[in-house]
Parts: C-alpha cells; structure tokens; sequence
C-alpha cells in the first residue's frame, strides 16, 4: 500500500485553499498550513490573521525588507506593503479568536478521534509541549479544519478512535484534508467526501481506525 | 510643557531594587527579537536577583533556534537569565523549541528538574493579564474545557456551553520595549512588537520601559499613543 500515490503537501494544502471563501478571516498554523496563500484562487479576498497580532498581512518580506517588528505566529518575516492591514495587542488578537470572529482556522494535527477531538500540542516522549494558539483557535474558529498528512512518518495511525495523546481541544474538528482523503466530521461520525485517485475506500479505512462512513456523492479530490 | 520625567539615566539604575523571589512580565512574542527589551535583560542578569518567576509568551526560545533572528545579530532572550542561574518558575504558552532535536536553556533546566512550568494557552495568558491589570480577578473561558490543563479548575456551564475559570496574573515587574515614548510614558509600539507588551503594561507594580526613541512629551499625537502614560513608571534609552 505504501508504493500508492499520495499528495504532496502543496498538493493538501491546495485543497484546503477550495475551503476557504471570499471574504473570509483565515488563521494558518504552522506547517501544511502556512502553504496555503499561494494557490488562492486570486479572484478571492481573504484576510489572513496571525496570533502574533496582526490581520490582513499579505507576502512573506523581501530579504532586504525583513523586519523583527512584522512577523507571523511563526517567526517569518511579513512585508509592510499590504493596505488594509492592521495590527493589535495579544489580548484583542484572542479576542479575535476566542469571540468568535475567525471564520476558519487550519491547523496540523498528531491525532483526530471520531468525535472531533483534536491532539496537536504534545507528544509523549518530551516533557512538554507548545500549546501557543491552538487551544484558543481550535474551539474559537467557527471551522476547524486539519491539514495533515494521513498516517505518521512511521506509519502510526492518525485518525483514531480515541486520541492517546494529550488533547487540544474536545469535538471541534470539522474538515480533515489528507494526502489520500477529504473527510469530514458530522454528528461524531467521520465522513469519507473524496479519495486519491488509485485507492480504494477498503484502502483508506485501513489506516483510518474509526468505520468510516462513505458519502453518498464520493469523489475523486478535486485540486 | 511639563518637565516631569520618568526617564532613567541608566538600565542598571532603573532595574536595582529588583530584588530575589520577584515576579517580572517580560515581553516578546518569542518568535525573534521584535518586542523584546534585551537591554532590560541583559540588565536583570547584572543584577543578578534570583528565584524569579518570569511571566511571557515563550521561555527562551530565539537564541537556541534562530528564529526570526537576522544573521550576525547577537539577539538574547531571556534564555541568558536561566543559564544564570536567576529563574524559579516560568508561566509560558509556547516554552520549548519547535523540534524536539533543539533543546533551549529551559528545556535543559526543565528537563533536571531545576526549573518550574505553569503552561497557559497564549490567549489565556494574554487575558489573564489584561484581567490582572483592569481589575477583574478571574474569568470564565472555553479555552482548554476537556483538556488536561482544566484539571482542578473550576467548572461552569453558562447557556449550555461548558467553561473554566481561569485566575488573573499579575506582577511585581514588567519589562517592555517601545518603540517611541514621550518623558512621561505615553507609547508608541512598532507593528507586532505591540502584542504583549500593551498588555502587561497595566499589569505590573512597577513597569520599566526602553524605548528605541524618547520624544520631548507633547510631541506624540493623542490619536497615536498605543499605552497611555498612567501604566509607566521608568523610561530607559534602548541602546542598539
């Protein structure tokens, strides 16, 4: 099953892109995530919003304009040159992001049980882990939706019955875009909406350990 | 014009009666440099007060990964402090590297047990503080229900959804970095360096400020001014 085809991470994070609408407040995580921008449809108007206190930012800055005062919640430099940008404090920024007002946030994940639960912030051979902004964004985005790839780098199982690890945030996932799915979580049940060309359902739910049910409208993903 | 000044000749002077077992707000987002008062850090660790708690986004985590640190930059963070011996306890959102493979002074320290973690959801952490210095000492949030870190909170349900209580924080010091300021402590911050700093402002006994510019006061329009002056007790001159 490992010689399959499976998306590349640009490849995911094109198809999340489809998620997102015109007009929408779109917060990153680091990783698949932050891929994103550049497959926006540019027809699209979408406000990206960081922890870091900043909304509407646009481009990464040119290397002669790198400023420690303009960064994402990833420490990458953001370019001045976006109108409408604006920037705030840490409290407004949760505010943001707690009150309701982000429209969608997509994340990585290390597990996703049946129910929605999302563990993203711990692994258990490390002491401690970051949390950061993911608890705030994972139950304050009014959609939540995971971009990972489906299986662990060692073949360990992602999507689970019950997630082992620390928890970020209980029944808040919506979408989980994979590099061989898209499946999302209705009334704690996941979903299988499309499939990878060249697998089978039988071969998904292999490596997916809660049953999955399969839409009535299956589809190959759409990029 | 007033003459009124709250501007100290010196970091050191500014910084002296810190003494041991303090509780000290430091900004920064901790993803680089930007926001982080490094001459006030470097001036704590002269100091040399011990069994600190340090309140702030991340627990040292620019030096040891260079994130968002410019090549040839000799950037600090508060990692220096914990090297030193100076640090008891950190409350912190994000205080270990990204990658495991990276261990930072604190990770080190809290990896022997020589160090203290109460770990806060960042969005908690930035509302804790802002409760702290407005007055209000606690409040209900979403953030973290059914986590391990609701563990021994209180529990309440408000219109069928379920919340915790979360306690406000404050300090004895906070350490800011401005990028203006006027001599009687009206703020200006540049871009994202604002995000802790404004916050922690209000939430200090006593709050130290170094500013990359000191204006004479009245040149900064109203409009403009990010943290007013009544939450500023000393001004320093930032020296790059």
């Amino acid at each position: 099953m490992n010689n399959k085809n499976k998306l590349p991470r640009e490849a995911i994070a094109m198809r999340v892109t489809k998620e997102l609408h015109n007009g929408n407040v779109v917060n990153l995580g680091i990783g698949i995530p932050t891929l994103c921008p550049q497959f926006i449809d540019p027809g699209k108007f979408i406000m990206f919003h960081s922890e870091s206190g900043v909304l509407n930012y646009g481009e990464m800055a040119s290397e002669k304009k790198e400023d420690t005062n303009l960064i994402n919640a990833g420490g990458q430099y953001l370019s001045w040159d976006n109108p409408g940008m604006s920037v705030f404090d840490s409290a407004e920024s949760f505010a943001m992001i707690r009150g309701g007002h982000i429209d969608v946030a997509v994340l990585g994940a290390y597990q996703i049980s049946a129910k929605g639960d999302l563990a993203n912030w711990k692994l258990t051979n490390r002491k401690s882990g970051n949390i950061g902004g993911a608890m705030d964004l994972a139950i304050g985005a009014k959609k939540l939706i995971i971009a990972m790839e489906h299986i662990d780098k060692k073949g360990n199982i992602k999507l689970v019955n019950n997630c082992s690890l620390p928890i970020t945030g209980s029944k808040c996932v919506n979408t989980i875009v994979t590099d061989i799915a898209v499946i999302e979580i209705i009334n704690e049940c996941m979903i299988l909406k499309e499939i990878l060309p060249g697998w089978e359902i039988q071969d998904v739910q292999e490596i997916t350990e809660p049953k999955l049910i399969i839409d009535k409208n299956l589809k190959e993903i759409q990029l | 014009m007033t003459t009124y000044s709250k501007i100290y000749k010196s970091t050191l002077e500014a910084l002296k009666d810190i003494s041991d077992n303090s509780s000290i707000m430091i900004d920064g987002f901790g993803a680089g440099p930007g926001g982080t008062p490094q001459n006030l850090i470097k001036g704590l660790k002269e100091i040399g007060s011990r069994n600190l708690t340090i309140i702030g986004n991340t627990a040292g985590i620019t030096m040891a990964t260079g994130i968002g640190i410019k090549e040839g930059s000799k950037d600090i963070d508060i990692s220096i402090l914990i090297d030193n011996n100076q640090v008891k306890k950190i409350i912190a959102s994000y205080p270990v590297a990204p990658s495991p493979s990276i261990l930072t002074s604190f990770e080190k320290a809290f990896n022997k047990n020589e160090i203290e973690l109460e770990l806060v959801p960042q969005g908690t952490l930035a509302e804790r503080i802002r409760a702290g210095g407005a007055g209000i000492p606690a409040f209900y949030t979403p953030t973290g229900v059914k986590t391990e870190l609701a563990n021994n909170k209180e529990v309440r349900i408000i219109n069928n959804k379920e919340y915790i209580l979360e306690y406000a924080l404050k300090a004895d010091y906070a350490l800011l970095k401005s990028h203006k300021s006027d001599k009687i402590g009206n703020l200006i911050y540049k871009g994202t360096s604002r995000n802790f700093n404004a916050v922690m402002a209000s939430a200090a006994n006593i709050t130290i400020v170094e500013s990359e510019i000191i204006l004479e006061t009245g040149k900064i329009d109203p409009h403009h001014i990010h943290t007013p002056a009544i939450y500023i007790n000393r001004i320093v001159k930032s020296n790059e």
